[in-house]
Protein backbone atom coordinates (compact mmCIF):
# COMPACT_ATOMS: atom_id res chain seq x y z
CA UNK A 1 0.00 0.00 0.00
CA UNK A 2 2.83 2.19 0.87
CA UNK A 3 6.23 2.33 -0.98
CA UNK A 4 9.04 4.00 0.51
CA UNK A 5 12.26 4.84 -2.29
CA UNK A 6 15.43 6.30 -1.19
CA UNK A 7 13.94 8.93 1.20
CA UNK A 8 16.60 11.45 2.87
CA UNK A 9 16.07 14.16 5.23
CA UNK A 10 18.62 16.26 6.94
CA UNK A 11 17.81 19.46 9.14
CA UNK A 12 20.03 21.70 8.15
CA UNK A 13 23.79 19.54 8.41
CA UNK A 14 21.65 16.84 10.51
CA UNK A 15 20.95 14.13 8.71
CA UNK A 16 18.01 12.23 9.74
CA UNK A 17 16.77 9.96 7.18
CA UNK A 18 19.72 8.18 5.61
CA UNK A 19 18.36 6.76 1.80
CA UNK A 20 15.55 4.43 3.29
CA UNK A 21 13.32 2.46 1.53
CA UNK A 22 10.49 -0.25 2.75
CA UNK A 23 6.95 -1.65 1.43
CA UNK A 24 4.07 -1.62 3.34
CA UNK A 25 1.31 -4.05 2.68
CA UNK A 26 -2.32 -4.25 3.97
CA UNK A 27 -2.97 -5.96 6.65
CA UNK A 28 0.06 -5.43 8.34
CA UNK A 29 0.68 -4.53 11.39
CA UNK A 30 4.51 -2.45 11.69
CA UNK A 31 6.28 -1.43 14.68
CA UNK A 32 8.71 1.32 14.10
CA UNK A 33 11.10 1.31 17.06
CA UNK A 34 14.22 2.98 17.79
CA UNK A 35 16.35 5.31 20.18
CA UNK A 36 15.31 8.79 20.36
CA UNK A 37 15.80 10.58 17.55
CA UNK A 38 16.41 7.70 15.61
CA UNK A 39 13.82 9.73 12.69
CA UNK A 40 10.71 7.75 13.46
CA UNK A 41 8.41 10.84 13.84
CA UNK A 42 10.35 12.40 10.46
CA UNK A 43 9.40 9.04 8.81
CA UNK A 44 5.71 9.39 9.41
CA UNK A 45 5.65 12.84 8.76
CA UNK A 46 7.15 12.27 5.56
CA UNK A 47 3.97 9.53 4.74
CA UNK A 48 1.67 12.10 6.04
CA UNK A 49 3.65 14.87 3.90
CA UNK A 50 3.93 17.44 6.85
CA UNK A 51 7.69 17.08 6.06
CA UNK A 52 8.96 17.55 2.62
CA UNK A 53 11.74 15.12 1.96
CA UNK A 54 15.25 15.81 0.47
CA UNK A 55 15.13 13.27 -2.33
CA UNK A 56 13.77 10.29 -2.75
CA UNK A 57 9.49 8.77 -2.96
CA UNK A 58 6.94 7.77 -1.41
CA UNK A 59 3.75 6.36 -3.05
CA UNK A 60 0.67 5.35 -1.88
CA UNK A 61 -1.45 3.04 -3.26
CA UNK A 62 1.05 3.25 -6.38
CA UNK A 63 0.56 6.72 -6.73
CA UNK A 64 3.30 9.33 -5.69
CA UNK A 65 2.21 11.14 -3.04
CA UNK A 66 4.11 14.26 -3.71
CA UNK A 67 2.64 17.56 -3.72
CA UNK A 68 -1.20 15.43 -3.08
CA UNK A 69 -3.03 15.17 -0.94
CA UNK A 70 -6.47 13.68 -1.74
CA UNK A 71 -4.34 10.60 -0.63
CA UNK A 72 -4.81 11.64 3.16
CA UNK A 73 -8.62 11.02 2.96
CA UNK A 74 -7.38 6.79 3.71
CA UNK A 75 -5.18 7.95 6.51
CA UNK A 76 -5.91 7.99 9.89
CA UNK A 77 -3.43 10.13 12.16
CA UNK A 78 -2.28 9.80 15.73
CA UNK A 79 0.32 12.42 16.54
CA UNK A 80 2.70 12.49 19.31
CA UNK A 81 1.57 15.53 20.72
CA UNK A 82 -2.11 16.31 19.35
CA UNK A 83 -2.15 20.08 19.38
CA UNK A 84 -5.96 21.68 19.12
CA UNK A 85 -7.12 25.05 19.14
CA UNK A 86 -6.94 26.39 22.63
CA UNK A 87 -10.30 27.95 22.69
CA UNK A 88 -12.52 25.40 20.57
CA UNK A 89 -14.47 22.66 22.78
CA UNK A 90 -14.01 19.07 22.30
CA UNK A 91 -17.50 19.09 20.72
CA UNK A 92 -16.35 21.61 18.11
CA UNK A 93 -13.24 19.48 16.98
CA UNK A 94 -14.93 16.63 15.91
CA UNK A 95 -17.69 18.87 14.12
CA UNK A 96 -15.03 20.65 12.48
CA UNK A 97 -13.40 17.85 11.32
CA UNK A 98 -16.66 15.83 9.98
CA UNK A 99 -17.97 19.16 8.75
CA UNK A 100 -13.92 19.62 6.64
CA UNK A 101 -13.81 15.80 5.84
CA UNK A 102 -17.06 15.30 5.20
CA UNK A 103 -16.73 16.92 1.49
CA UNK A 104 -13.61 15.48 1.08
CA UNK A 105 -14.18 11.89 1.19
CA UNK A 106 -13.78 9.93 -1.84
CA UNK A 107 -17.53 8.43 -3.39
CA UNK A 108 -16.67 4.69 -2.67
CA UNK A 109 -16.06 5.87 1.27
CA UNK A 110 -19.64 6.17 2.46
CA UNK A 111 -20.15 8.63 5.34
CA UNK A 112 -19.97 6.19 7.97
CA UNK A 113 -18.11 7.42 11.14
CA UNK A 114 -16.44 4.80 13.71
CA UNK A 115 -17.74 6.56 16.83
CA UNK A 116 -17.50 3.43 18.86
CA UNK A 117 -13.97 4.81 20.91
CA UNK A 118 -15.25 8.02 21.35
CA UNK A 119 -18.43 6.28 23.85
CA UNK A 120 -15.45 3.78 24.99
CA UNK A 121 -13.22 7.07 26.37
CA UNK A 122 -16.34 7.94 27.57
CA UNK A 123 -15.37 11.39 25.68
CA UNK A 124 -19.51 12.62 25.49
CA UNK A 125 -19.29 13.62 28.48
CA UNK A 126 -16.57 16.07 28.60
CA UNK A 127 -17.68 17.59 25.09
CA UNK A 128 -18.49 21.02 26.49
CA UNK A 129 -14.37 21.10 27.89
CA UNK A 130 -12.38 23.60 25.94
CA UNK A 131 -9.06 21.87 24.50
CA UNK A 132 -6.92 23.86 26.61
CA UNK A 133 -8.33 22.34 29.83
CA UNK A 134 -8.00 18.77 29.09
CA UNK A 135 -4.88 17.01 30.16
CA UNK A 136 -2.49 15.33 28.57
CA UNK A 137 -4.20 11.67 28.46
CA UNK A 138 -7.50 13.75 27.51
CA UNK A 139 -5.95 14.94 24.59
CA UNK A 140 -4.73 11.60 23.55
CA UNK A 141 -7.83 10.51 23.67
CA UNK A 142 -8.75 12.93 21.35
CA UNK A 143 -6.41 12.60 18.80
CA UNK A 144 -7.16 8.85 18.74
CA UNK A 145 -10.69 9.47 18.53
CA UNK A 146 -10.44 11.38 15.80
CA UNK A 147 -7.92 8.87 13.89
CA UNK A 148 -10.35 6.38 13.84
CA UNK A 149 -13.08 8.56 13.10
CA UNK A 150 -13.05 8.07 9.39
CA UNK A 151 -12.74 4.49 9.02
CA UNK A 152 -9.73 5.04 7.21
CA UNK A 153 -7.22 2.44 5.45
CA UNK A 154 -4.45 3.18 7.21
CA UNK A 155 -3.91 4.13 10.47
CA UNK A 156 -0.52 5.80 11.82
CA UNK A 157 -0.13 5.72 15.31
CA UNK A 158 2.83 7.97 16.67
CA UNK A 159 3.02 6.76 20.62
CA UNK A 160 -0.58 6.27 20.70
CA UNK A 161 -0.21 4.82 24.64
CA UNK A 162 1.92 7.47 26.01
CA UNK A 163 0.05 9.23 28.46
CA UNK A 164 -3.01 7.12 28.49
CA UNK A 165 -4.16 5.05 31.47
CA UNK A 166 -3.82 1.56 31.90
CA UNK A 167 -7.58 1.04 31.32
CA UNK A 168 -7.75 3.71 28.10
CA UNK A 169 -4.44 2.15 26.80
CA UNK A 170 -6.22 -1.60 26.96
CA UNK A 171 -9.37 0.20 24.94
CA UNK A 172 -6.76 2.02 22.23
CA UNK A 173 -5.37 -1.53 22.15
CA UNK A 174 -8.36 -3.44 21.47
CA UNK A 175 -9.49 -1.03 19.18
CA UNK A 176 -6.42 -1.27 16.85
CA UNK A 177 -6.58 -4.76 16.96
CA UNK A 178 -10.18 -4.80 15.70
CA UNK A 179 -9.02 -2.54 12.93
CA UNK A 180 -5.92 -4.88 11.98
CA UNK A 181 -8.54 -7.74 12.09
CA UNK A 182 -10.59 -5.92 9.13
CA UNK A 183 -7.09 -6.16 7.16
CA UNK A 184 -6.06 -2.46 7.24
CA UNK A 185 -2.32 -1.16 7.39
CA UNK A 186 -1.35 0.05 10.67
CA UNK A 187 2.40 1.67 11.62
CA UNK A 188 2.82 2.32 15.62
CA UNK A 189 5.69 3.74 17.13
CA UNK A 190 6.17 2.85 20.82
CA UNK A 191 8.90 2.77 23.01
CA UNK A 192 6.48 0.32 24.79
CA UNK A 193 7.65 -2.74 23.58
CA UNK A 194 5.12 -4.85 25.81
CA UNK A 195 2.38 -2.49 24.28
CA UNK A 196 3.37 -3.76 20.65
CA UNK A 197 3.31 -7.50 21.85
CA UNK A 198 0.29 -8.41 20.84
CA UNK A 199 -0.37 -6.08 17.95
CA UNK A 200 2.55 -6.45 16.16
CA UNK A 201 3.19 -8.44 12.99
CA UNK A 202 6.21 -6.78 11.67
CA UNK A 203 9.10 -4.94 13.23
CA UNK A 204 11.15 -2.10 11.33
CA UNK A 205 13.68 -0.61 13.70
CA UNK A 206 15.55 2.82 13.05
CA UNK A 207 18.66 4.15 14.28
CA UNK A 208 20.50 7.25 13.60
CA UNK A 209 18.16 7.58 10.30
CA UNK A 210 19.17 4.03 8.99
CA UNK A 211 17.02 1.18 8.64
CA UNK A 212 18.81 -1.58 10.80
CA UNK A 213 15.86 -4.47 9.89
CA UNK A 214 12.20 -4.83 8.81
CA UNK A 215 11.41 -8.05 9.31
CA UNK A 216 8.32 -10.20 10.09
CA UNK A 217 8.04 -10.64 14.18
CA UNK A 218 8.03 -14.54 13.66
CA UNK A 219 11.84 -14.41 12.47
CA UNK A 220 13.01 -12.47 14.75
CA UNK A 221 12.05 -14.71 17.48
CA UNK A 222 13.29 -17.17 15.36
CA UNK A 223 16.71 -16.32 15.56
CA UNK A 224 16.70 -14.80 19.01
CA UNK A 225 14.72 -17.58 20.66
CA UNK A 226 12.69 -15.15 22.85
CA UNK A 227 8.66 -14.94 22.47
CA UNK A 228 8.50 -11.48 23.70
CA UNK A 229 9.02 -8.71 21.87
CA UNK A 230 11.52 -6.44 24.39
CA UNK A 231 13.43 -9.21 24.64
CA UNK A 232 14.09 -9.95 21.27
CA UNK A 233 15.02 -7.07 20.33
CA UNK A 234 17.26 -6.27 23.17
CA UNK A 235 19.16 -9.68 22.29
CA UNK A 236 19.66 -8.40 18.56
CA UNK A 237 20.73 -5.07 19.81
CA UNK A 238 23.72 -6.15 22.17
CA UNK A 239 24.17 -9.31 19.82
CA UNK A 240 25.14 -6.17 17.35
CA UNK A 241 27.40 -4.58 19.95
CA UNK A 242 29.02 -7.74 20.13
CA UNK A 243 30.43 -8.28 16.43
CA UNK A 244 30.74 -4.27 16.29
CA UNK A 245 33.15 -5.63 18.54
CA UNK A 246 34.27 -8.19 17.21
CA UNK A 247 34.90 -5.86 14.08
CA UNK A 248 36.93 -3.28 15.82
CA UNK B 1 -11.84 26.37 1.22
CA UNK B 2 -15.30 28.11 1.97
CA UNK B 3 -15.41 26.07 5.25
CA UNK B 4 -11.75 26.79 6.08
CA UNK B 5 -12.08 30.50 6.11
CA UNK B 6 -15.68 29.91 8.11
CA UNK B 7 -13.37 28.40 11.19
CA UNK B 8 -10.69 31.36 10.67
CA UNK B 9 -13.61 34.04 10.95
CA UNK B 10 -14.63 31.83 14.52
CA UNK B 11 -10.83 31.82 15.78
CA UNK B 12 -11.07 35.67 14.85
CA UNK B 13 -14.54 36.69 16.01
CA UNK B 14 -13.43 34.67 19.11
CA UNK B 15 -10.54 36.73 20.30
CA UNK B 16 -12.09 40.30 19.74
CA UNK B 17 -9.28 41.81 18.98
CA UNK B 18 -10.50 42.97 15.38
CA UNK B 19 -13.31 44.32 17.38
CA UNK B 20 -11.05 46.59 19.10
CA UNK B 21 -9.06 47.54 16.28
CA UNK B 22 -13.03 48.68 14.75
CA UNK B 23 -13.67 50.27 17.44
CA UNK B 24 -10.38 52.25 17.99
CA UNK B 25 -10.52 53.29 14.26
CA UNK B 26 -14.50 54.62 14.99
CA UNK B 27 -13.28 56.72 17.64
CA UNK B 28 -9.72 58.49 16.00
CA UNK B 29 -12.06 59.14 13.31
CA UNK B 30 -14.87 60.62 14.54
CA UNK B 31 -13.00 62.84 17.00
CA UNK B 32 -10.76 63.52 13.89
CA UNK B 33 -13.80 64.79 12.19
CA UNK B 34 -14.89 66.39 14.87
CA UNK B 35 -12.43 68.56 16.07
CA UNK B 36 -11.79 69.73 12.75
CA UNK B 37 -14.25 72.36 11.25
CA UNK B 38 -13.36 71.66 7.68
CA UNK B 39 -13.94 68.14 6.80
CA UNK B 40 -10.99 68.13 4.53
CA UNK B 41 -8.63 69.25 6.88
CA UNK B 42 -10.21 66.34 8.58
CA UNK B 43 -9.63 63.89 5.82
CA UNK B 44 -5.85 65.33 5.53
CA UNK B 45 -5.46 64.42 9.80
CA UNK B 46 -6.81 61.04 9.00
CA UNK B 47 -4.78 60.24 6.11
CA UNK B 48 -1.82 60.07 8.42
CA UNK B 49 -3.51 58.26 10.78
CA UNK B 50 -4.24 55.46 8.75
CA UNK B 51 -0.66 55.09 6.50
CA UNK B 52 0.91 54.61 10.48
CA UNK B 53 -1.39 52.47 12.01
CA UNK B 54 -3.36 50.40 9.13
CA UNK B 55 -0.18 49.03 8.07
CA UNK B 56 1.03 48.37 11.82
CA UNK B 57 -1.78 46.73 12.91
CA UNK B 58 -2.13 44.44 9.87
CA UNK B 59 0.87 43.31 10.02
CA UNK B 60 1.10 42.66 13.92
CA UNK B 61 -2.34 41.13 13.41
CA UNK B 62 -1.76 38.80 10.82
CA UNK B 63 1.59 37.38 12.63
CA UNK B 64 0.27 36.76 16.07
CA UNK B 65 -2.76 35.06 14.67
CA UNK B 66 -0.60 33.26 12.22
CA UNK B 67 1.39 31.47 15.28
CA UNK B 68 -1.49 31.19 17.56
CA UNK B 69 -3.39 29.29 14.40
CA UNK B 70 -0.22 26.82 13.63
CA UNK B 71 -1.81 24.30 16.13
CA UNK B 72 -4.93 24.39 13.72
CA UNK B 73 -2.64 24.61 10.75
CA UNK B 74 -0.72 21.64 11.78
CA UNK B 75 -4.13 19.35 12.78
CA UNK B 76 -5.50 20.63 9.16
CA UNK B 77 -2.35 20.05 7.03
CA UNK B 78 -2.51 16.03 8.28
CA UNK B 79 -6.16 15.97 6.64
CA UNK B 80 -6.79 15.59 3.17
CA UNK B 81 -6.89 19.53 2.63
CA UNK B 82 -4.37 21.07 -0.05
CA UNK B 83 -1.83 23.29 1.50
CA UNK B 84 -1.70 25.98 -0.72
CA UNK B 85 -5.69 26.28 -0.60
CA UNK B 86 -5.17 25.97 3.52
CA UNK B 87 -2.74 29.16 3.58
CA UNK B 88 -4.52 31.28 0.60
CA UNK B 89 -8.05 30.77 3.16
CA UNK B 90 -5.76 31.76 6.41
CA UNK B 91 -4.97 34.89 3.81
CA UNK B 92 -8.66 35.43 2.74
CA UNK B 93 -9.75 35.25 6.32
CA UNK B 94 -7.72 37.34 8.35
CA UNK B 95 -7.49 40.17 5.20
CA UNK B 96 -11.14 40.34 4.90
CA UNK B 97 -11.98 40.62 8.73
CA UNK B 98 -9.65 43.06 8.78
CA UNK B 99 -10.58 44.98 5.97
CA UNK B 100 -14.46 44.55 7.34
CA UNK B 101 -12.86 46.29 10.46
CA UNK B 102 -11.63 48.83 8.26
CA UNK B 103 -14.48 50.06 6.36
CA UNK B 104 -16.54 49.98 9.42
CA UNK B 105 -14.07 52.17 11.89
CA UNK B 106 -12.67 54.68 8.86
CA UNK B 107 -15.70 54.68 6.30
CA UNK B 108 -18.85 54.90 8.60
CA UNK B 109 -17.47 58.41 9.93
CA UNK B 110 -15.78 59.30 6.49
CA UNK B 111 -19.52 58.63 4.41
CA UNK B 112 -21.11 60.64 7.83
CA UNK B 113 -18.60 63.65 7.32
CA UNK B 114 -16.70 63.85 4.34
CA UNK B 115 -18.57 61.92 1.62
CA UNK B 116 -17.31 62.22 -1.91
CA UNK B 117 -14.43 61.28 -4.09
CA UNK B 118 -11.48 61.72 -1.46
CA UNK B 119 -13.21 59.91 0.89
CA UNK B 120 -13.37 56.96 -1.52
CA UNK B 121 -9.74 57.38 -2.02
CA UNK B 122 -8.96 57.29 1.44
CA UNK B 123 -10.98 53.93 1.67
CA UNK B 124 -9.52 52.33 -1.51
CA UNK B 125 -5.65 53.46 -0.01
CA UNK B 126 -6.93 51.82 3.36
CA UNK B 127 -7.95 48.56 1.64
CA UNK B 128 -5.16 48.12 -0.90
CA UNK B 129 -2.60 48.31 2.58
CA UNK B 130 -4.66 46.40 4.80
CA UNK B 131 -4.17 43.45 1.85
CA UNK B 132 0.00 44.35 0.94
CA UNK B 133 0.66 44.05 5.03
CA UNK B 134 -1.44 41.11 5.58
CA UNK B 135 0.72 39.55 2.76
CA UNK B 136 3.92 40.82 3.85
CA UNK B 137 3.07 39.97 7.41
CA UNK B 138 2.18 36.56 6.13
CA UNK B 139 5.54 36.23 3.88
CA UNK B 140 7.42 36.44 7.11
CA UNK B 141 5.26 34.43 9.39
CA UNK B 142 5.41 31.38 6.81
CA UNK B 143 9.80 31.99 6.66
CA UNK B 144 10.29 31.95 10.28
CA UNK B 145 9.69 29.42 12.14
CA UNK B 146 9.63 31.28 15.82
CA UNK B 147 6.78 34.06 16.94
CA UNK B 148 9.32 36.45 18.66
CA UNK B 149 11.47 36.18 15.36
CA UNK B 150 8.47 36.23 13.29
CA UNK B 151 6.71 39.45 15.34
CA UNK B 152 10.01 40.79 14.81
CA UNK B 153 10.49 40.65 11.43
CA UNK B 154 7.03 42.22 10.98
CA UNK B 155 7.64 44.95 12.72
CA UNK B 156 11.12 45.48 11.01
CA UNK B 157 8.95 45.55 7.82
CA UNK B 158 7.08 48.18 9.36
CA UNK B 159 9.79 50.10 10.06
CA UNK B 160 10.93 50.42 7.27
CA UNK B 161 8.16 51.41 4.65
CA UNK B 162 6.79 53.79 7.58
CA UNK B 163 9.71 55.82 8.51
CA UNK B 164 13.45 54.35 7.33
CA UNK B 165 12.38 54.39 3.33
CA UNK B 166 11.27 58.14 3.57
CA UNK B 167 14.80 58.75 5.10
CA UNK B 168 16.48 57.00 2.18
CA UNK B 169 14.93 58.78 -0.65
CA UNK B 170 15.63 61.98 1.30
CA UNK B 171 19.23 61.15 1.44
CA UNK B 172 19.18 59.85 -1.84
CA UNK B 173 17.72 63.40 -2.92
CA UNK B 174 20.25 65.75 -0.68
CA UNK B 175 23.43 63.50 -1.98
CA UNK B 176 21.82 63.76 -5.74
CA UNK B 177 20.36 66.95 -6.05
CA UNK B 178 23.06 68.09 -8.77
CA UNK B 179 21.35 65.27 -11.02
CA UNK B 180 17.51 64.84 -12.65
CA UNK B 181 15.92 62.84 -10.48
CA UNK B 182 12.14 62.61 -11.72
CA UNK B 183 12.60 59.17 -13.12
CA UNK B 184 14.54 57.69 -10.47
CA UNK B 185 12.11 59.23 -8.08
CA UNK B 186 9.34 57.12 -9.62
CA UNK B 187 10.70 54.64 -9.49
CA UNK B 188 11.32 54.88 -5.61
CA UNK B 189 7.96 55.43 -4.92
CA UNK B 190 6.81 52.36 -6.61
CA UNK B 191 9.12 50.53 -4.14
CA UNK B 192 7.30 51.60 -1.03
CA UNK B 193 3.18 51.07 -0.81
CA UNK B 194 2.60 53.59 1.80
CA UNK B 195 4.31 56.51 -0.57
CA UNK B 196 2.22 55.05 -2.85
CA UNK B 197 -1.11 55.39 -0.52
CA UNK B 198 0.08 58.80 0.14
CA UNK B 199 0.37 60.01 -3.31
CA UNK B 200 -2.97 58.04 -4.69
CA UNK B 201 -5.07 59.79 -1.99
CA UNK B 202 -3.18 63.52 -2.39
CA UNK B 203 -3.66 62.94 -6.61
CA UNK B 204 -7.70 62.84 -5.15
CA UNK B 205 -7.62 66.01 -3.19
CA UNK B 206 -5.72 67.82 -5.40
CA UNK B 207 -3.22 69.54 -3.29
CA UNK B 208 -0.40 69.56 -5.29
CA UNK B 209 0.72 72.79 -2.93
CA UNK B 210 1.12 70.05 -0.47
CA UNK B 211 2.33 66.85 -2.18
CA UNK B 212 6.15 68.10 -2.94
CA UNK B 213 8.16 66.62 -5.19
CA UNK B 214 7.08 62.80 -6.25
CA UNK B 215 3.30 63.79 -5.71
CA UNK B 216 3.40 66.64 -8.19
CA UNK B 217 5.68 64.64 -10.58
CA UNK B 218 2.85 61.72 -10.57
CA UNK B 219 0.29 64.36 -11.69
CA UNK B 220 2.46 65.38 -14.55
CA UNK B 221 2.85 62.22 -15.65
CA UNK B 222 0.27 60.50 -15.93
CA UNK B 223 -2.55 62.95 -14.98
CA UNK B 224 -5.06 62.13 -12.06
CA UNK B 225 -6.83 59.46 -13.08
CA UNK B 226 -3.95 57.11 -14.97
CA UNK B 227 -1.85 58.17 -11.91
CA UNK B 228 -4.03 56.53 -9.60
CA UNK B 229 -4.93 53.26 -11.47
CA UNK B 230 -0.98 52.30 -11.81
CA UNK B 231 -1.02 53.84 -7.78
CA UNK B 232 -3.39 51.27 -6.75
CA UNK B 233 -2.30 48.83 -9.72
CA UNK B 234 1.09 48.80 -8.19
CA UNK B 235 -0.07 48.21 -4.81
CA UNK B 236 -1.93 44.95 -5.76
CA UNK B 237 1.09 43.62 -7.07
CA UNK B 238 2.60 44.28 -3.47
CA UNK B 239 -0.30 42.50 -2.30
CA UNK B 240 -0.38 39.38 -4.64
CA UNK B 241 3.34 38.88 -5.28
CA UNK B 242 4.35 38.38 -1.45
CA UNK B 243 0.78 36.29 -1.48
CA UNK B 244 2.56 33.79 -3.94
CA UNK B 245 5.85 34.01 -2.64
CA UNK B 246 4.59 32.77 1.06
CA UNK B 247 2.49 30.33 -0.63
CA UNK B 248 5.33 29.03 -2.60
CA UNK B 249 7.58 28.73 0.49
CA UNK B 250 4.65 27.03 2.52
CA UNK B 251 4.49 24.60 0.05
CA UNK B 252 7.88 23.30 0.43
CA UNK B 253 7.60 24.00 5.25
CA UNK B 254 7.96 21.21 7.57
CA UNK B 255 5.64 20.96 10.09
Amino acid sequence: MITVTKLEKSYGRLKVLQPLSATFQAEQAVSLIGPNGSGKTTFIKSILGLVVPDAGEISFLGEPIRGGWQYRRDIGYMPQIGRYPDNMKIRQVFAMMKDLRGTNQSPAQSNYLDEELIRAFGLPALFDKTMQSLSGGTRQKVSACLAFLFDPKVLILDEPTAGLDPLASEILKDKILKEKAKGKLILITSHVLSDLDELTTDVMYLQDGQLQFFKPVEWLQDITGEVKLGRAIASIMSNERKSERVNE
Amino acid sequence: MNKVIKYVWLDILQNRIVLAYTVFLLVVSATLFGMESNASKGLMSLLNIVLMVVPLISLIFTTIHFYNSYEFIELLLAQPINRSKLLLSEFAGVASSLVTAFLVGVGGPVLLYAPGSTGAALLAAGVALTLVFVALAFLASVCTRDKAKGIGLALLIWFYFGLLYDGLVLTILFSFSDYPLEKAMLVLTTLNPVDLARIFIMLQMDVSALMGYTGALYQEFFGSMTGSLYALGVMLVWAVVPVWLAVRVFAKKDL
